[in-house]
């Protein structure tokens, strides 16, 4: 039983449950990050002072906060890894990078998946949307499809960044053009669950699947890239 | 290769043969006679009056752009996939995402100047057009991520990913744009498919201007990776003279 014998399942759970458990315990998420999203929503309704306006955009409000939370998010799971240099000692381990990509990806997703709910609870507060159980089912389907692409996406790229020590400003050139699909089809699923722009349920259904095509494409290019990316 | 070590002079490092020369001629007498013929020799259009003029230049970038970032995608591939994992291709996919780069920027600002013009406004949120400035965006993001650092197989290999996951990625982007526009179609004053009837000349200098534009591409692709080769030769040397010092300071 060596080492390499780990299975790669075994290694995306124990760096997801690691770095969930960091979260848990060091609360930087829910004391620094969440705030900013908050103040973020709130500064666009100042810079849209008309609730009219706000009600029709507020699906693509939403998901512009959870991009730019996610690019915080992705490079705090980074810093700890590079902070003590434990990307280089997980690699020195020799276990799979598929795993660790795998791992990371969940953990992003994880917490991206409690930045939309709280973000959506914004939102019907302070837009003044209306959500039916239809649309929430929508919603949450959405959601998860959408984490699925920016999580793995997020993994890949910051794993380039922390591994190219110093050069994590390169992470939002990278990241937001590459998501840009995720934010089209996601606003706009979100516009049918919140019943917004003259859209309806119906129409929503079918950016999923592109948002889960996108998912799945990159979380399979994620792992056969994440281990490229990150050699020394 | 012994003129490229250990620190060539730039008097003593030509990225130019015979052939590239000869190359460069063409391409030179090509460009000027693309000018007489888009200024001069071809007529007005009907519709567009002289602002046709801007599509000389404007579709052969578009080509070239497009054209570059496919010979970065495939040589990537090939150093990727290739036993030898070459460097040259790797240098040669660098020159041609950088060519390509300012290419599909001459290609945007051309293609504004046209659309101001003749829709009346410098951008839609036409997919083809927002499609180009992603592709310009994700070109940007790889030429960065090629400055990184570290050895030049690292290097090659980093950028090599990024090529082909944008490979991946550009369809994605162009599809998602399309359905979002086909909700949310605006008027324009012409539409971007534009359906121009073109004479005879026209459609030459058209077809012109991307085999001149082509040939362009050719020759400063050849160019840079050359230079990028010398470049990374001066790496490589730096680090041999450096150890050379130290190896000499022990003894």
């Amino acid at each position: 039983m060596t080492q390499n014998s780990i299975s790669t399942m075994s290694v995306a759970r124990a760096i997801a449950t690691k770095d969930l458990r960091i979260e848990w315990r060091s609360k930087v998420l829910v004391n620094q990050v969440l705030p900013f999203a908050g103040i973020v929503m709130v500064l666009f309704a100042f810079a849209l002072d008309n609730d009219g306006i706000l009600q029709r955009v507020a699906p693509g409000l939403v998901w512009l906060a959870v991009l730019f939370s996610s690019l915080i998010i992705v490079q705090r799971t980074f810093a700890i890894e590079s902070a003590d240099n434990a990307l280089d000692a997980i690699k020195v381990a020799g276990v799979s990078s598929t795993g660790v990509f795998l791992g990371k990806s969940a953990a992003l997703a994880v917490q991206l998946l409690f930045f939309e709910c709280v973000l959506v609870m914004l939102s019907l507060v302070l837009y003044q949307v209306k959500l039916s159980w239809g649309g929430a089912v929508l919603l949450v389907t959405v959601s998860v499809l959408a984490n699925v692409g920016i999580a793995t996406m997020g993994a890949l790229y910051g794993g380039l960044g922390a591994a190219a020590k110093g050069r994590e400003t390169l992470l939002p050139l990278l990241l937001l053009p590459a998501v840009a699909p995720v934010l089209i089809a996601a606003t706009r699923a979100t516009e049918s669950a919140f019943g917004v722009s003259g859209a309806t349920l119906g129409e929503g259904w079918p950016w999923v699947a592109l948002l889960a095509v996108f998912g799945a494409l990159f979380g399979f290019g994620g792992t056969l890239a994440f281990g490229v990316l990150t050699e020394e | 290769m012994n003129r490229l070590h250990p620190f060539p002079s730039p008097l003593d490092t030509p990225t130019g043969t015979r052939a590239s020369r000869g190359l460069g001629i063409v391409v030179l007498f090509g460009t000027v006679m693309l000018a007489l013929l888009g200024l001069f020799f071809t007529g007005e259009d009907v519709v567009q009056g002289s602002t046709v003029r801007l599509m000389y230049i404007h579709v052969p970038t578009a080509w070239v752009a497009y054209l570059a970032f496919i010979v970065t995608a495939i040589t990537s591939a090939m150093y990727m996939w290739g036993k030898q994992h070459s460097l040259t291709f790797d240098r040669i996919a660098g020159a041609s995402a950088e060519v390509g780069v300012i290419f599909m920027g001459l290609c945007l600002v051309t293609g504004s100047l046209w659309g101001r013009i003749t829709w009346g406004t410098y951008w839609q949120w036409d997919p083809r057009l927002t499609t180009t400035a992603f592709l310009f965006v994700t070109y940007v993001g790889y030429l960065a991520v090629r400055d990184l650092g570290g050895s030049h197989h690292q290097r090659a290999k980093r950028s090599g990913v990024i090529a082909l996951l944008a490979v991946l990625e550009i369809p994605l982007v162009h599809f998602s744009v399309v359905l979002w526009r086909s909700l949310h179609q605006e008027a324009s004053v012409l539409q971007p498919s534009g359906d121009v009837t073109m004479d005879g000349l026209m459609l030459f200098s058209l077809l012109f201007g991307v085999v001149v534009f082509t040939l362009l591409f050719t020759w400063m692709v050849l160019h840079r990776q050359r230079v990028l080769a010398l470049a990374d030769a001066i790496d490589d040397g730096g680090l041999e003279a450096a150890l050379q010092e130290r190896r000499n300071e022990v003894n």
